[in-house]
């Protein structure tokens, strides 16, 4: 029997003792009509070889291509210990550390991370994390609303950068609770917040969300948005990528007081795209607000001996504790992926992580340069960028993506749904993964299908 | 015992240099834009790393290293396998937005576990979007509102919860917008019929329960509160964290529950990962359907050929919407669709019938070493709860006193104070994968420590012993927060 133990003789002792004559006796408070006898749907059981090879096949089915997405989801090189120590059974299979004194691996571990994410974004503390960064972003919006005392809004402004799809599940979230969220409009031009338009439409917002860098690659004027934000007493929560604080200003720094929540996508540091989870969100704070702050945090203090150690702390903030009148119904973190973000910063430093940046910044920057060599392809802006990038094509992008696919090059995201004012938008990404080679690689396949189109042979 | 914090070991210019890539320049950052200070990350070498978080792992209990009995919490052996599969490079390099052509090794996987978990539990349709059950139970309780909203019932806010309930339930109720009506449990563990009866109304939304309950039995009158529920107008929410008790042998679907959520972490066996990642997969009956969380996994034709396919928002047009950036924890998923797959269809039974027959083999030895059960009169589901109360008044020694004891015996403790109607209350869950003798040496050390008690109080009240730290200053934690490490604080 896969994974039970049990002996007969055991079986039969242990019902002796139990005083019960068989295993179906022990169900016998379940009303006999609701008993099942045999469950259709689920297959026969396969020996770990078996799945092993089904498993192989569908994975190679899904294996080989050269991507240039980006869009929220990172790949970076992950060094071979992060994952190696990350799934060594004293991580893989504790629990949520309630027994501290036996749980203090993962407790120092979430310390140590809080303080590395505190650091990046210049906040004062972190969270031990919450699920992903879209996510993120609802639990730093209901956040915002309790910290923001002055304001009775429920309107949450986002600058024009902010990823969509996060905006929509802030909304499916947080709008159960009435909190209601639109955008700025984009500035064409630079593909960052349109800072001319008029920004007092409605009421003043409890909240102003920016993006940076923005989903579209590009830089938003995080000051200037940070000090108009405070001036109609929003709070200001920024959305991050933690691997651009390496080298770009943290939130903490922007504008004359700095944001007041951080939040985003942990993925970049050292956890594999994995068709979008698990992964991590990030959570940070001044500490003025920490009491409002969702999910688990870890505190050092001292043992009964005066020592120093670990602990989960501000518990009376969580559904366990206060049931209706929690911060969240947030419960387990994203501890596993947390320990792996850990490891990752640590065999990097700061060094490390800023070289990660700059050189997929670089190669993002080579890679444009080449596509726009193109015929039919051009730089959407006139404005740096990070490691993301805009190109526009002089056709319909999805017809393009679809014959790169082909090539086994998938070429970035096709934004001409969600942001048709851009026209035909591609959005790709290149990271240090990327090589001078597999960047020639992507711009010979789109000359190549490019030049197909013309043709008629597409 | 205590091991350095990693920032003590940190030299500047020190790098793990095998990690990093050279970039052409130091260009591309617009001066304005350009960070001042670095942040406090470690310069350590590869080494010092390795061997700090491999020093850190080692002050863990964890299921691979201890007996992790936490009542609630399913702490039932996770099979290597489905670790090394989940982690092949075609799924872990896979692309969340990756186009559905290059990934059908991916979404068969996806579309067969969705049917499998729906045959399990006697549901309709899954959603695996949530990525822990309070999102699942977020997701259940939002699709229970926008199906009252839909049929212009806009009034039904009212959540009905047992006030045995996991801290989740009402939270979630609470973060719907809805408001949470605690019903009370009789003497016998069930929810008190009559109770239920003067809370339903023409405000009700629904019933959140768990089956068996947080008590460790089985609601026996399930059918009933399903009609009354139904007849009022409400939906039944199945919060799916005790569903290891009854896999295979009963179905929240043919008990008339509308909606529920699966812990796959419990359940399907996938890693806790000291506090995750979870994985809160929700299923729905006929009602429910087109309220779904998006994206789910569709199954066509293409070529003669099955291909898989995204259902998003343009097929599901009146969803709650998505929960996640993209489908929500995808490894775990995967893990579980492993670990369902090499059990089977048999497998699934002997999970319920091990699980159940461990926590009753447990309950009566404990009963017999003279523990006193919460709920002495009833059968245990795959846990179970004793009370300490006695031991508490005649020897000074609670709940949370034998919890630290049990550490230095070599057993993670069981889950204490839950449910907080039970006083001093420890609930157990063994789990299917531990062996009698385990199970047995566990009753051993229980008694021991009730012994201990007996002689010297004081002892066991100073208990841990054999552990990194000893008992924390959980006042201190929360009065003097340390959330941060800084340079030139005092170190450890």
């Amino acid at each position: 029997m896969p994974y039970i133990p049990h002996t007969e003789d055991e079986v039969a002792a242990m019902l002796g003792r139990i005083g019960a004559d068989s295993i179906d006796d022990l169900f016998d408070e379940i009303p006999t009509e609701l008993l099942i006898s045999e469950l259709n749907g689920v297959p026969e059981a396969l020996s770990e070889q078996e799945i092993s090879r089904m498993m192989r096949t569908r994975a190679a089915q899904d294996h080989g291509a050269l991507c240039f997405i980006g869009a929220g989801a990172y790949e970076h090189h992950i060094p071979a210990p992060v994952w190696d120590i990350a799934t060594r059974g004293e991580f893989y299979s504790a629990y949520t550390p309630y027994q501290a004194e036996a749980s203090q691996g993962t407790l120092q571990t979430i310390y140590e991370y809080q303080t590395m994410m505190a650091s990046l974004t210049g906040m004062d503390v972190s969270n031990a994390s919450l699920y992903d960064g879209a996510s993120s972003l609802a639990e730093a919006s209901l956040m915002a609303v309790r910290a923001n005392r002055k304001s009775k809004s429920l309107r949450v402004l986002l600058a024009a950068g902010v990823n969509q799809i996060y905006q929509g599940v802030a909304s499916a979230i947080a709008g159960e609770q009435g909190l209601t969220f639109d955008r700025l409009p984009v500035d064409v031009n630079s593909g960052s917040t349109d800072l001319g338009a008029p920004k007092e439409q409605g009421d003043a917002p409890v909240a102003v969300v920016i993006q940076q860098p923005s989903f579209l690659g590009t830089y938003e004027d995080v000051d200037t948005l940070t000090d108009w934000a405070h001036e109609q007493g929003a709070l200001v929560i920024a959305i991050v990528n933690p691997t651009s604080l390496a080298v770009l200003n943290a939130p903490g720094d922007w504008g004359s007081n700095g944001a007041d929540i951080a939040c985003g996508e942990g993925q970049a540091l050292g956890v594999p795209l994995s068709s979008g989870g698990p992964y991590f969100g990030i959570m940070a704070c001044k500490e003025k607000i920490v009491r409002q702050m969702p999910g688990r945090i870890v505190g050092r203090t001292t043992d009964l001996d005066g020592n120093p150690g670990f602990t989960l702390t501000l518990q009376a903030r969580e559904q366990h504790i206060r049931r209706t009148k929690a911060t969240s119904n947030i419960c387990t973190n994203q501890g596993l992926m947390v320990t792996a973000a850990t490891i990752y910063m640590s065999l990097l430093g700061p060094a490390g992580l800023a070289r990660v940046a700059l050189t997929s910044q670089q190669q993002t920057t080579k890679l444009i340069d080449l596509l726009a060599s193109i015929p039919g392809v051009e730089k959407a802006f006139d404005a740096p960028h990070f490691h993301e990038a805009v190109i526009r094509f002089d056709r319909p992008v999805a017809p393009v993506l679809e014959a790169l696919a082909k090539r086994d090059v998938l070429g970035g995201l096709d934004l001409s749904q969600n942001y048709p004012e851009l026209g035909n938008a591609l959005l790709l990404c290149a990271t240090e993964t990327k090589t001078d080679e597999d960047l020639e690689t992507y711009r010979s396949a789109l000359a190549d299908v490019l030049a197909q189109e013309n043709m008629g042979d597409a | 015992m205590s091991e350095q914090l990693i920032f003590e070991r940190s030299r500047s210019g020190r790098m793990a240099a095998a990690q990093v890539p050279t970039p052409a320049s130091d260009d591309g950052i617009p001066a304005a834009m350009r960070r001042q200070d670095a942040p406090i990350l470690p310069q350590v070498s590869e080494l010092q790393a390795v061997r700090h978080y491999t020093r850190l792992s080692q002050q863990n209990f964890s299921i691979d290293t201890h007996f992790y009995p936490l009542g609630s919490c399913t702490m039932k052996y996770n099979p290597r396998i489905c670790n090394s599969l989940a982690l092949l490079p075609g799924f872990a390099g896979r692309h969340p937005l990756g186009p559905e052509s290059h990934g059908q090794g991916f979404l068969a996987c996806m579309y067969d576990l969705q049917e499998m978990l729906a045959a399990v539990t006697g549901m309709e349709e899954f959603s695996l979007t949530p990525m822990a059950g309070a999102q699942g139970e977020l997701a259940g309780v939002a699709m229970i509102r926008a199906y009252h909203v839909a049929n212009g019932n806009e009034e039904r806010d009212e959540i009905i919860v047992p006030d045995a309930a996991h801290g989740t339930n009402p939270a979630t109720a609470t973060m719907c917008g809805c408001k949470v009506k605690e019903i009370a449990t009789g003497p016998d563990g069930d929810v008190d019929i009559e109770a239920l009866k003067a809370t339903l109304g023409p405000n009700t939304a629904g019933i959140m329960l768990t089956n068996p309950s947080t008590l460790g039995v089985f609601e026996r009158r399930i059918m009933e509160i399903s009609e009354l529920v139904h007849d009022a107008g409400g939906l039944l929410y199945y919060d799916g964290a005790n569903l290891n008790a009854i896999l295979g042998k009963a179905r929240p679907g043919d008990m008339g529950f509308d909606v529920i959520h699966l812990n796959l972490h419990k359940t399907f066996s996938t890693p806790h990962g000291g506090g995750g990642p979870g994985s809160g997969a929700v299923g729905v009956g006929e009602t429910l359907k087109p309220f779904l969380p998006v994206p789910v996994v569709g199954k066509g034709k293409r070529k003669g050929e099955d291909y898989y396919h995204w259902l998003t928002e343009t097929e599901l047009p009146q969803s709650i919407g998505r929960l996640s950036g993209f489908m929500g924890n995808a490894g775990v998923l995967l893990r579980a669709y492993v670990y369902m797959r090499l059990v089977g269809r048999d497998g699934m039974r002997r999970i319920a019938e091990f699980a159940t027959l461990n926590a009753n083999y447990l309950e009566k030895r404990l009963k017999e070493a003279g523990f006193e059960l919460a709920f002495p009169a009833r059968r245990a589901s795959h846990e179970f709860i004793v009370t300490l109360k006695n031991e508490a008044k005649e020897l000074q020694v609670n709940a949370m006193d034998f919890a630290k004891a049990l550490l230095d015996k070599g057993f993670h403790a069981p889950t204490t104070y839950f449910p907080l109607l039970v006083p001093e209350c420890l609930l157990i869950e063994p789990t299917e994968s531990e062996t009698k003798e385990m199970v047995d040496r566990f009753v051993d050390a229980l008694v021991e420590i009730r012994e201990e008690a007996k002689t010297d109080a004081e002892q066991v009240k100073g208990a841990p012993y054999t552990t990194p730290v000893r008992r924390l200053d959980d006042v201190k934690a929360a009065r003097q927060l340390d959330l941060v490490w800084h340079p030139g604080a005092p170190s450890d």
